[in-house]
């Protein structure tokens, strides 16, 4: 079912999309109906730059398993950064 | 019956008069055509659902998809638009309406129709096509297929303004054809029943299935939900209840 739920997070960023690389400010982070993978549902990101429209956009589409182990390697990598770099 | 068919891009107005994108499929003959708007699901106007529109023209019937992202994503391909609108909060009930009446409007307009509209939606979609046939006085079916959040609100782990619709039962205008999978969890076969009895209560002419075997999206040929048997059946279905309330 689509699910409604939708997550946005304020980034500063970069990101290739179809378009090439641009920079980012906003994420969307929801679980609903992929486009692309075989699954029913799907744990979502957009990664969007809505200054530049609608075509601005980095999209990645996982199961949940998959989202879980990016999230915790995203969390491990963020621990071992050194104190001085870490602003 | 001819198989001959003519589908494209068009401009309509939609909720507060705006111009919004739709895609039109339509039988070669000069009619006289029932008609069906055909509400996307969440994930856009995508070319799943311009082939299920292009399937009602097959089957004699006007069809008219409008683009419910058109003000968000004018242009942009259907998963960008469909990730702009959840960005911005998604289609407000109020708009979704206005759009679906000026789908209807536009069919009743054309040459070929027989001035009777019908209306079907898939997955939010079906909670929207139970939301025009509560909300629009002068349609005559409506398909509900797979609705969620019609019966119960979304659970509160999932904060949404998406609210639930039976109280609006009183005020369905239309007949509606109800075709659910037994295995859903969205809506539950219980919720199912609960908006069977709200509609035999207010004595609202419908009809409800749930097939066994089938959860949600069995409809969805291009996802693993699909299931041939009860899309098979359901389409039965469909047709025979479009040529009952939708014919001359």
């Amino acid at each position: 079912m689509c699910t409604y739920v939708t997550e946005h997070v304020d980034v500063v960023g970069s990101g290739k999309g179809a378009i090439g690389w641009f920079n980012l400010n906003e994420a969307s982070v929801y679980f609903d109906h992929p486009v692309h993978l075989a699954r029913e549902h799907s744990l979502n990101i957009d990664f969007l730059q809505p200054k530049m429209g609608p075509s601005a956009r980095v999209a990645v589409e996982l199961d949940i398993r998959s989202a879980r182990r990016l999230a915790e390697a995203i969390m491990r990598t963020l621990s071992q950064v050194p104190e001085e770099l870490a602003e | 019956m001819s198989d001959q068919l003519l589908a494209e891009t068009i401009e309509i107005k939609g909720f507060g008069g705006d111009s919004i994108e739709a895609y039109f499929a339509r039988p070669a003959g000069s009619g006289p055509y029932g008609s069906v708007v055909v509400i996307h699901h969440m994930p856009g106007y995508d070319e799943a659902t311009k082939e299920i529109t292009r399937r009602f023209a097959y089957h004699g019937y006007q069809a008219l998809c409008p683009n419910l992202y058109s003000r968000e994503a004018p242009g942009a391909a259907p998963d960008d638009a469909a990730a702009t609108a959840r960005a911005r909060g998604g289609v407000p009930d109020n708009r979704l309406v206005g759009d679906v009446e000026g789908a209807a409007a536009f069919l009743r307009s054309q040459p070929a129709s027989n001035s009777k509209v019908g209306v079907i939606g898939y997955c939010s979609g079906g909670r929207q096509a139970f939301l025009s046939a509560c909300s629009i006085k002068d349609l005559d079916a409506a398909v509900v297929c797979y609705g969620a959040f019609i019966v119960s609100d979304p659970p509160p782990e999932m904060p949404s303004s998406v609210r639930s619709l039976l109280h609006l039962t009183p005020n369905s205008s239309c007949p509606i054809l109800g075709l659910f999978g037994a295995e859903d969890k969205f809506p539950t076969p219980d919720e199912v029943a609960r908006l069977d009895s709200e509609l035999d209560k207010h004595s609202k002419e419908h009809d409800f299935h749930i097939f066994d075997g089938a959860g949600h999206g069995f409809f969805a040929v291009d996802r693993p939900s699909y299931r041939p048997e009860a899309a098979n059946e359901g389409w039965q279905k469909i047709w025979a209840f479009y040529a009952k309330h939708l014919s001359s």
